[in-house]
This record gives structure tokens, sequence and C-alpha cells, in this order.
């Protein structure tokens, strides 16, 4: 999965890399808040809404308009800062960012700049057995850009034949968070921001300030990388590589700037700061804009806003609607589960640590329920490309289908017809089993005569069951199972066949 | 009959009220006037002829159906063109922005529509509100009505000159470094600028956030008090707003009355630079509020004199980021758009084309003050300048009430004649700029006639934010007393136009 494509050759082996370098990691990571409203006006948020549909004079900049701060949205970023175990500032401001884009409305971004609303956290993570402590150097409140389409060959800005705006997104609110430099990770340095980026995703969802749909742009990555040799403690130069827009894409894009930097360096080159831009696709990393060419954003203070400062009693409170902590609620998880901890570890490494959790309070068993997140449904998820929490199953239904094999109406392998059915969006698991007339037959007589011709063509197999050999009827359930087309509650099936041979 | 266009605003309010007049005649009176004079005045950008006589109408019938109507009912108004008035031009003076009609109202527009009164059109303006002379106006100068050679001060020379020369009773104008008061003090008539966040600046398109300010326009103290009191108030749409009552001051500019006010003379305002007949009729003006009963001492402001170079970064650095906006891509002027450039060049050639040589020299002034590696030498001090003279101030308003100056060192000087003289033009400000950076109430208010040129004087009086009452109290004890000692109102001796 994590092979570097090879449609660049100056790549260092992996191993390599880490034989002569140590890399040094810096994420940033933008989440969408889910407001109803946008950071500074009353239009709503809702996503796929057609293109223009939602914008105001304030949010697409019309002269003389001006900015109010979505309270809302402060206190989401409050309890993120809080969550994240930052200190709130008890007064912050935003500042102007300035740079000329049409997908930018005023050609400046409301965002903050050395007065953030949340500095110095922590956050812990557990990757293959070992734990790293991920520093949070800030997070801040801003506003989201409009989305430019390019129409033409490349799809970028370059060479596009003319291009489109939606200013639906703009002003968005946004929380960005920035790590510390990340040190220390040796080869799991993938590994690291993945966990990382999938750790802020479900902390995220456990606030409910943020769909954290990363396929949607409601949870963006940035991922800085440098490299220096072993041993060396001063940083080396890095790249920010952008459009990072998925768990799996995280680590593959910090694996191939190992792998790229390293060749580089070996080779006795330079590595450019710039910013780099990841094609999912054929998994490279091409440059954008350099550092010489960087912008110089001219910030200062946002001189249309007041500054924000946050009650200390506002703050406590807010304090008191946290979530449970990751660690102690992976924790409280794994005790009530009773899983062992390789199962548990793999649960968590496929993302399916909330949907395991939600699942199992809809009614599943935690052993259910892990099996078909981290079987069924993770192998059609891998097949399609998208997130486990993508795909269009809720856990209420999988626990649902659960039910339904619990209680006989399908199986197992029927099940799987059922999962087939609700992620082609044909209705609930029920709705399925009717519709497709998947339910087991269970009805004696039609079984029974079932039964009765398997014995009566298994001859040697009956005589075995009747002499106590058990075991051996799995061959006549099979000959029943594959007469009624697999839709047999083979339960009952086996029941038949024991009390016909006497057996038991 | 009686001419309609010389009368106060509150004459002609009391009239329509009392259904003496129409409000529909009274907007066509001052249509009228405006066809008279307007060719040699250019007050006006763009006339609302139909929208006006609608809400004239509105007035009426209004008065007709026996509804109450407000203190300024039917009072016709000239706006300055900077002020979003919904699918009416909004140009700012600018040839960027020709052609672009507002989808919505600013607060302020929408609060002069709900008190009925009659919105004329718009005024001109220097460029996106950066000038002392009206000169930088795409759309060619206005002239002052006390002589058509001299500007009418800046930026908001159309609406002064359009009450100077009755062509309006009121007018709204803005004051981002004595935009409003330098003009009216040229033009003989009253401007004041309220506190900073006393009027929404909602709608109005920014020059410098900081220090914008909206206020009113009038040819008497009370008529400026009237229209204060309809635009000012918190306003939800504008975070700067202040959410506090409105200072009374309809109240103050009734009860005229100085006796037992502190007045301060600033002593770094005045002498070197300052025309000798300036300073004669500010020190008369004086002398005069001694005379009715205030106490008057002279006060050292001792960072005002920094005020102009701290203004001359603050005010360009946030300009280059607000006329940022100004890009071809989503409203006004659009050049070279031939399918083949880019939108970076297309951007590029609007800016060039669309922006006036004061406004690009303000955007490049402001981007290298913000720019990395400068921002502390420039943006950085000028804050902390601005810092100083608010203490400047605060320090001067614990031993008086109200401090004052002449409004501007010169009257009117000639259209063109400082034109390439940059640093000639700023020094217009220098008394109106402080109260700008500290965000506290002025006011200019007609003090008589220079005897070396013949042309108005203003005096200059400022007054502690949330304040603004005291200036009207000054204002209408000094007209009180001037017109009585004249014997006519100081624009009865403008010449005839």
């Amino acid at each position: 999965m994590s092979t570097p494509a090879a449609t660049v050759p100056d790549l260092l082996d992996y191993d390599e890399v880490l034989e002569r370098f140590d890399p040094v990691l810096g994420l940033e990571v933008h989440v969408e808040l889910n407001t109803l409203t946008k950071m500074f006006c009353g239009c709503p948020t809702e996503f796929g809404a057609p293109p223009n549909s939602q914008v105001c004079p304030i949010c697409l900049g019309m002269p003389g308009s001006l900015p109010v701060v979505n309270g809302k949205a402060v206190e989401s970023a409050i309890r993120i800062g809080l969550a994240l175990g930052c200190d709130i500032a008890e007064w912050c401001r935003f500042a102007r960012k300035n740079y000329f884009y049409p997908d930018m409305p005023k050609n400046f971004q409301i965002s903050q700049y050395d007065e953030p609303i949340a500095i110095s956290g922590e956050v812990e993570l557990e990757v293959e057995g070992q734990t790293f402590k991920i520093g949070i150097e800030r997070a801040h409140m801003e506003e989201d850009t409009g989305k430019s389409t390019h129409v033409g060959v490349t799809g970028r800005i370059h060479g596009a034949e003319y291009s489109i705006v939606d200013y639906n997104r703009a002003g968005i609110p946004l929380i960005e968070i920035v790590t510390k430099p990340i040190e220390g990770t040796g080869a799991l340095a993938p590994q690291v921001a993945r966990a990382y980026v999938a750790h802020l995703r479900d902390l995220m969802r456990a606030l409910d300030v943020s769909d954290v749909r990363m396929e949607q742009g409601s949870l963006r990555c940035d991922a800085n990388v440098s490299l220096r040799p072993l041993g060396e403690t001063a940083y080396g130069l890095r790249t920010e590589t952008k459009n990072v827009n998925s768990l799996r894409s995280v680590e593959r894009a910090v694996r191939y700037e190992m792998c790229r930097q390293g060749a580089l360096l070996a080779a006795g080159g330079k590595v450019m700061q710039e910013t780099r831009h990841w094609h999912e696709d054929t998994g490279i990393t091409t440059p954008g804009r350099s550092k010489e060419q960087a912008e110089d954003y001219r910030y200062f203070p946002e001189p249309d806003l007041v500054p924000v400062a946050p009650s200390r009693k506002w703050v406590e409170e807010l304090g008191t609607t946290l979530p449970e902590p990751p660690a102690q609620h992976r924790k409280r998880l794994f005790e009530a589960w009773g899983f062992t901890e390789m199962e548990f570890r793999d649960v968590i490494g496929a993302g399916a640590l909330l949907l395991v959790e939600a699942t199992v309070a809809a009614g599943a068993t935690p052993a259910a329920a892990r099996k078909w997140w981290l079987g069924e449904l993770a192998r059609r998820a891998k097949e399609t490309e998208v997130e486990l929490d993508a795909l269009s199953i809720t856990p209420a239904q999988v626990a649902e289908i659960q039910a339904l094999v619990d209680a006989g109406k399908i199986n197992d392998k029927l099940a799987r017809e059922v999962f087939d059915g609700v992620l082609a969006g044909e209705g609930s698991p029920e709705e399925v089993v009717a519709a497709r007339g998947l339910a087991v037959v269970s009805d004696d007589s039609a079984l029974g005569a079932a039964v009765d011709r398997a014995i009566e063509a298994n001859p040697d197999v009956a005589e075995k069951i009747r002499g106590g050999k058990v075991a051996a009827a799995g061959a006549l359930i099979g000959a029943v199972m594959k007469e009624m087309r697999g839709q047999a509650d083979a339960g009952r099936v086996r029941e038949l066949i024991l009390e016909r041979l006497g057996a038991e | 009959m009686t001419d309609l266009t010389k009368l106060t605003a509150a004459e002609t309010a009391r009239l329509i009220r009392d259904g003496e007049v129409s409000a529909v005649d009274v907007a066509q009176a001052h249509f009228d006037r405006i066809a008279k004079v307007d060719d040699r005045i250019h007050a006006f950008l763009h006339l609302d002829t139909e929208g006006a006589l609608g809400a004239a109408r509105r007035v009426d019938e209004k008065r007709a159906a026996g509804e109450e109507l407000g203190p300024l009912a039917g009072v016709p108004l000239a706006l300055k063109d900077v002020l979003a008035m919904k699918d009416v031009p909004t140009t700012c003076g600018s040839k960027i922005l020709e052609g672009w009609r507002p989808p919505y109202d600013a607060t302020v527009v929408q609060r002069l529509r709900d008190a009925d009164l009659v919105i004329l059109g718009k005024t001109n303006m220097d460029e996106f509100a950066m000038g002392s002379s009206t000169e930088n106006s795409a759309y060619g100068p206005t002239r002052n009505p006390w002589d058509t050679d001299r500007i009418p001060g800046g930026s908001g020379g159309g609406s002064a000159a359009s009450v100077a020369a009755y062509q309006a009773p009121l007018a709204i104008g803005t004051d981002t470094g004595g935009s409003i008061r330098q003009p009216a003090a040229v033009t003989g008539t009253v401007g004041v600028k309220p506190t900073y966040g006393g009027v929404s600046r909602y709608g109005l398109v920014a020059f410098s956030s900081s220090l914008d300010q909206v206020g009113p326009c009038a040819r008497t103290v009370l008529d400026a008090a009237l229209l204060h009191s309809v635009i000012a108030g918190h306003d939800p749409f504008d975070s700067t707003s202040i959410d506090q009552p409105v200072p009374p001051v309809v109240e103050a500019a009734r009860a005229a009355d100085v006796r037992g006010l502190r007045v301060g003379v600033v002593k770094e305002l005045g002498g070197e630079g300052f025309q000798p007949g300036v300073e004669q009729r500010f020190n008369e003006a004086v002398a005069l509020l001694t005379e009715l009963g205030a106490e008057v001492v002279e006060v050292s402001c001792p960072h005002f004199v920094y005020g102009l170079p701290a203004y001359y970064l603050i005010a360009p650095s946030e300009c280059s980021s607000n006329l940022a906006r100004f890009d071809a891509m989503r409203y006004g002027l659009r050049v070279g758009d031939d399918g083949i450039r880019s939108a970076e060049e297309v951007m590029s050639l609007t800016r060039e084309a669309g922006f006036g040589a004061e406004v690009k020299r303000r955007i490049m002034i402001g981007a290298y003050a913000l720019s990395s590696g400068y921002y502390e030498a420039y943006y950085g001090q000028a804050q902390k300048v601005r810092t100083l003279i608010t203490r400047d101030f605060a320090r001067a308003f614990e031993q008086v009430d109200v401090l004052v100056s002449p409004t501007t060192p010169t009257t009117a000087f000639r259209i063109g004649e400082r034109v390439d003289d940059p640093l000639a033009m700023y020094k217009a400000d220098l008394c109106t700029i402080p109260s700008n950076l500290a965000g506290n109430a002025s006011a200019s208010f007609p003090c008589g006639l220079s005897p070396d040129d013949g042309l108005p004087v203003g005096l200059h009086v400022m007054a502690p934010v949330m304040a603004d009452d005291r200036l009207y109290r000054v204002g209408a004890a000094l007209e009180a007393a001037s017109v009585q000692r004249w014997g006519h109102p100081l624009l009865e001796e403008a010449p005839e136009l």
C-alpha cells in the first residue's frame, strides 16, 4: 500500500532513508466547523448546495460590508483548544492575511496571526505499541476561501482554459491546528502522521464540532516534512505538501516526501523549501510555490473586528462539555469489550473505534461489530478507496443486520448480500431482506424434505452420524444448504438431521 | 413664495408636518436648484430623481393618512458616494466602481429611509475618500460655492458644497482624517465627525476602517444634531459600533449653553503655517465663547504634531488591504479580459486603469509599511504614536470639557494649487487628524470670514468619546452669538450663484 509510485525515478529506498536520515514532521490541519452559519455572516453552510447560492454581500466581500464574529464558532474553537490541552487566550484578535486570489472575495483572509485563541497543547498517540506525544503549537480561527475549479487539461490554474469560482465555501469557519515539530518518530513517521490526523478526526467528531469528512474537505491536512542527517539537531529545509485529502494519503505523502528528499540529499543536493502538491492518483508530489516566490502576507490586526476576550467563566463552563479524553476512552472500551490487545489495536488501526462503539451501542456484541467493520466492510472500503466511515452504512444498520443473523432470519452469507443492498442505497436491512427475498428458510416441512433427500443421497455419512460421529453432520448440512441455495437456517438444519438420525 | 431651498432642515420638516408645503414640492425645488447651479459646482455624481420623488410622495401620503412624521421627514439630503445605496450607482469617486449598483443599503441609508428623509443623489468626493480638495475624484473636481476657482475641501467636498450651495439642506459625509470637518470649514457650513463607533460603518466603503466615521453636514447646528440623532446608534452589523445610548445631541443644540464649560485651546495647533486671518477669526471665536460664559485655558497636547505622519502610515496600510477587493472579478471595471490573459493580468490591468494616482500612492505606501521587515518600523511605530495621542486627549480632558483649534490652517486654496505637492495637501488635515486617531468626537463650525481673503474659517471643537453633545453645545452657542453679531447666517454672505 505504501510503496511510492515509480513515476519519478529519484526516490531513495525507504530503509536507506532511515539508515541515514531522521525525519521531522509538522502537521497543519484545517477543520471546517459545523456551525449553521458562516464565520462572519448569516449565510448557511450546508455542503453541496448549488454554486453561489449561499452567499451575501458580506461573504462576497462587497464594498462596504463588514464581518461580525460567529459566537458559536468561537465556542467550538475554545472547546477544540481545551480538548487539545491548550491554554485559551484571555484576549485575542483576528488579523488580515493579504494576498490576491480570485476565490478570496476581499483578497485578504480574516485569520489569526500572532494572537491565536488557543496555544501550547499536547496529544498522545499510540502507534504500533509506542506512545508519541505530539505538541500542539496553536489552534486558531479563520474563514475558508471560495472554491476554484480550473477547467482545462491540467485541472490547475496554470494551463486552465478558464476558471469558475463557487463562493458558497467562502467564509465557512475553519480552525487551523498546527503542531510543534514532531521529532523522534523514525520509521514510524508516516504512520504517526496518519494516526495524528485520525486522532484529530475522532476528537472533532466526539466534540461534535465538525463533520470531519476528508473527502468533502471538511478536514484537510498540510504535511511539512524535512530530513536531517542522523545525529544532527538542526532541522533540514522542509517542504509543505498540500491537498492531502485522506488518511491513507497522509501516510503515503509523508513517506513519498521522505524518499524524495532522501534521494536529493543522498546525492549531495538540496531540498527546495517549497509548497508541494500531492497527487492521489499517481502517489507523487509536484512543486508549487517556492519560498523565493512566496508571498509576504502583510498581516495586520483586522480593524473591522473587536478583540475576542472569552471570560474565564465561559471557558470553564465549556471545559465541562468536553468528551472523555481519547486515551481514557480507549482504555474504557478495551476493558469493556474484552478484545485481545492485538484485536483492539487492529480496530484502532482501521479507524473503526467509534464505528464499533456505535454499533455496540446499537445492540451488537463487540465481537460481531468488530467482525463486520474489520472484515466485510473494511474490504469494501478498500475496494472503493474510501475511508471506512465514508461507506454509506450506519453503525445502527450494521447492528440491525447482526440482529437479523442472531434471530436466524438470515445467515452470514446472506448478510453479505444485505450489506450490498444497504450500501447500494436500497433501504434499511429489513427492506433489503424483503426486496431481495433473502430470508432463510426455517420452515420445518420445507427443510425436512431437503434433509430427507440429503440423508438418502449420503447413506455413508448418515451411518457415521448414527454411530455418534456428530461432526460429520457438516457434510449433510452443506448438501441441504446447497439445495436451498444458501437460504436455509443452518442451525435448524443441523437439529433436524440429528433428530432424524437419532443422534444426541 | 418662500424659497424652499433656503430653509433649514428643521423648518422644512415643520412645514411639511403642518401641511404648508408638500415633500414633493420641497424635493422638486431642490432638483430645480441643482439643475440651476450644479454645472458650476459639480457637487453631485448621480441624481436619484425617481427614488427621491417616490420617497417624498410617501411622506405626503403618510401625512395625508394622518400618520405621525419624524423630525426630518420629507427633508432632502445629499449622500456622499461612498455609502452603499441599493440599486443606485455607488462609485466612491473612482473609475474602478463605475456602473456598480450595490445589492444592499448601508445601515445609515436604511436609517435615513426609515426616518423618511429624501435622498436626492450621490455627492462627489476624492477617490475612495483620499484627499482634501475633491480634486482626486475620477469625475472632475467640485467647486467651492464661495469662489468657484477654489476647492470645497475634501474628501467630502461634494456634500459640503451641496449644502453651502443650497442644493440640499442636509448631507452625509464621512471623515477619516478630516473629510467632513475640513470641507465644512472651507465652505462655511457645519460638519460633525461623531465618536468612532457612534454611527454604523456598515455599507460605508472602507478607506481606513479604524479611522472612518460617518457624520452629518448641515447649514445649522440644530440641523446637524437632528441628522446625527437619525443616523447614530448601535448596529449589530458593525462590530466596532458602540452599544450605548446616543448622546443627547439635539437637546445640546437646543440648549446652546456654554456657561461653565471648560474649553482648552490646543497650544500645538496654531502658529507657524497658519494663515493670520484664520488665527484671527479663531481667536475671536474663543473670545466669544469666553463672553458666553465658558472658561478658556491653554492646553498642551505634545504628540499631536506626530499625528500627520502616523496617519499617513495607518490610513494607507489599512487602505492597501481594504482596496484589494477591487480586482475585476466580481463587480466594477474589468480591463483586458480577452479570454487569453490570466486572471492575475486582468486584475493588474484593471487596477492600473481604474485607480487614480493618489489612491495608487497610498496603496503602495501602505503595502510597504505592512511588509515583512518594515511592519514594526512603520505600522507598529504609528500605532504607538496613536496611543500617545489618545493619552494626550485623555490628559487634556481631565482638565477641560472640550478642546478647540482652527479646523484648517488655511482657508480654501485654489484648484490645482496643491495637486503636485501631496505634503502641502496633507497638511490641510493637521488639526483634524488627532481625533480620528483617538476616535473621539469633533466638529467644525463657521466662525467668520478670514479678513485677508474673505473666505470662511472654521472653529474645530473636540470632545471626549461619546460626549458628542458637548460639540453641539459649543457650536449652537457660537452660532447664536455669531448670527446676532453678523445680523444673518454666515452663508448669506456667499455670492449668488
